[in-house]
Order: structure tokens, then sequence, then C-alpha cells
């Protein structure tokens, strides 16, 4: 499956259906990250549910240090 | 004690996490600070390199509250969407609104800032704008419902200290919500003035990680808002033009 993740071309494993097994893919599932899909930002409560499927637009962000 | 809607500090420094040498360092001054409010940024993530380190781990966040800004918005639509995504995270309802109108000066455009912070006021936000030292500005934000004011002392990194202190008071004295004086704080006596002209808290982030000793300076900025406050509450004298004596004139044993 394709999908575009922070503005990048991305293949992932069809195995990975939902946005919780996105973030494990990545490794990212005990970090505080925020996602959005197709521009609708989700709730972490909401992760599990959430499927992503083929050329999804996907950001995940995070906190970083700033003024 | 700073109330900014529901939350109650009792520090009055706001720190930044951007740009110190390293987390232990940064670790190290945020402790010393004593500062219960931090400011982050909202970025994209490498999910590449799942295991660079981020600061906000290193923290207990039971002993701090999160203040995410809006840096890299140029529009109110920006700011409101950063907001949003922050709030998404579940660790903080609060934002600092920054809609930055001009890269060269990094100065806030006040109407895009003005439209962002209505709109994520109506979302239940605890809104927090970093604006200019505009006095009619500062009381529309406040009309609106803002929790609290953050006028710049002067271009953000700049370390020129409060450049107009008279629009400074006139923002203090009008305002019934916090005012916090947010960029362009150099120096510890910079800190300190912003606090005897009556703030009620003062953020900053350069002028403590850009110091040669960060930690030392985290400290310096701790005592001089801390003397500033107690400064104003004890109440200045009145200026006068010429001496009077601290020492009584009689009883002299000359003459």
């Amino acid at each position: 499956m394709e999908l575009f993740i922070n503005g990048e071309k991305v293949n992932i494993p069809n195995e990975v259906k939902t946005v919780a097994m996105l973030l494990q893919h990545y490794q990212l599932d005990q970090k505080v990250v925020i996602v959005e899909l197709n521009e609708v930002i989700l709730e972490k409560a909401q992760h599990q549910e959430t499927r992503v499927t083929d050329r999804d637009k996907i950001e995940i962000v995070h906190f970083v240090g700033g003024g | 004690m700073l109330k900014i809607g529901h939350y109650e500090f009792t520090s009055r420094l706001l720190l930044g996490t951007g740009k110190y040498p390293n987390f232990d360092i940064q670790k190290e001054a945020v402790a010393v600070s004593e500062a219960e409010i931090l400011t982050f940024a909202v970025r994209r993530m490498n999910i590449f390199e799942a295991n660079q380190p981020n600061f906000l781990e290193k923290l207990d966040l039971q002993k701090y509250t999160l203040l995410p800004n809006t840096a890299g918005a140029k529009t109110a639509d920006e700011a409101v969407r950063i907001a949003k995504l922050a709030k998404a995270s579940g660790l903080c309802d609060m934002i600092k609104v920054e809609v930055i109108g001009c890269q060269k000066t990094l100065l806030p455009d006040p109407i895009e800032t003005l439209k962002a912070s209505e709109e994520l006021l109506k979302e239940g936000f605890i809104v927090l704008p970093y604006t200019s030292d505009d006095v009619l500005l500062a009381k529309r934000l406040e009309e609106l419902g803002c929790h609290a004011i953050m006028p710049g002392a002067s271009p953000i990194g700049s370390g020129q200290g409060i450049v107009n202190p008279l629009n400074l008071s006139f923002i203090i004295e009008q305002s019934r919500v916090p005012v916090i004086v947010d960029a362009g704080i150099g120096t510890p006596s910079d800190a300190a003035l912003a606090m005897e002209l009556g703030a009620d808290g003062v953020l900053l982030n350069t002028a403590v990680s850009g110091a040669n000793d960060p930690v030392k300076m985290a400290k310096a900025m701790k005592l001089a808002i801390e003397a500033g406050r107690l400064g104003y509450e004890a109440g200045r004298i009145t200026k006068k033009r010429y001496a009077t004596a601290s020492s009584p004139m009689e009883g002299m044993s000359i003459g």
C-alpha cells in the first residue's frame, strides 16, 4: 500500500490496517505523536479504530523545542 | 499566584524549550528556573528515526503545564490547525497563538492573530496570544475573551529588552487578564523591569538557551522575576529632582 506521510511517498505492508498499526510499524506507538489523516486530526483514542487505505495523506507531528 | 484560565501557577517565569546546547543543560536550566509552564513547537516528525531523543520525553509531565505555540503559522487558519494538532495530543488545552507577519522582524500579524484567537476561543482553548505592544490590539484581544495577553518587549530572539515601556505599562494598566511579556528579553534586568512595570509574568527562551551558561542564566531570570514582582508589590518611591537625606539632621555631635 502506498501512503503519503509528511509529504513523502512510502510503501507500507498491507498488514498495516489502522493508524495504531502504522505507528507500531514505525515504532512510534510509545511516543507522543499526533496524527492527521486526509486533513482530519485524530484523537489518540481514534488511532485503534481508524483505518488507513491506499494513497491516504498522513501527517505525523510531535512537540519539539520552541519558544 | 498567576491565574490563567482554570490554571494557577506559583512561578511567573514561562520558559521556552528551543535552541539549548544539549538536553542535559536544558533539563538543569528548566529545573533551576522553577518554571511551571514550558513552551513547545509542533513539527513534522522524522518517522524514519523513531529513536531520536525528544525533550518532552525527558520531562515529568505531571510537574509542567505545556504551552504549545503556533509558530510557523502565517495565517489564522494555519494557526488554528497547529493548535488543534497540539490539543489532539491530549496533553494540553492552552495555546500560544503566534502568527508571524514578517520574516525579518518576526513581528506578529495583528489581524490574523485576532482571527485565530477568536476561533480558538470558540473551540474551547485557553488562549494566550503573542502580540505586538499595541495597546488597542491588546484591548481587543482581551474583549474577545483571551485568557492572557502576551505583548512582545522587542523582536523575538533580539535581546533588545523592553523598547517601549510606556506602551507596555498602558497595556498592563488596562488589562483585567494576566499580561505576560513575551519575546525580546535579553538580561535579568529586562525581566525585572517587566515585572516592576506590573507584568504578571515573563516568557523567554533565547535569553537563557543562548547564554554562555544557560543554567546560571535560568537562575538569574528566576530571581530577577521574583525581585521585580516583589518590587512592584512593594511600590516604588516617587522620583524627586533633588536629594532627600536618609539620616536625621537633629542630634549632630559637631558644630
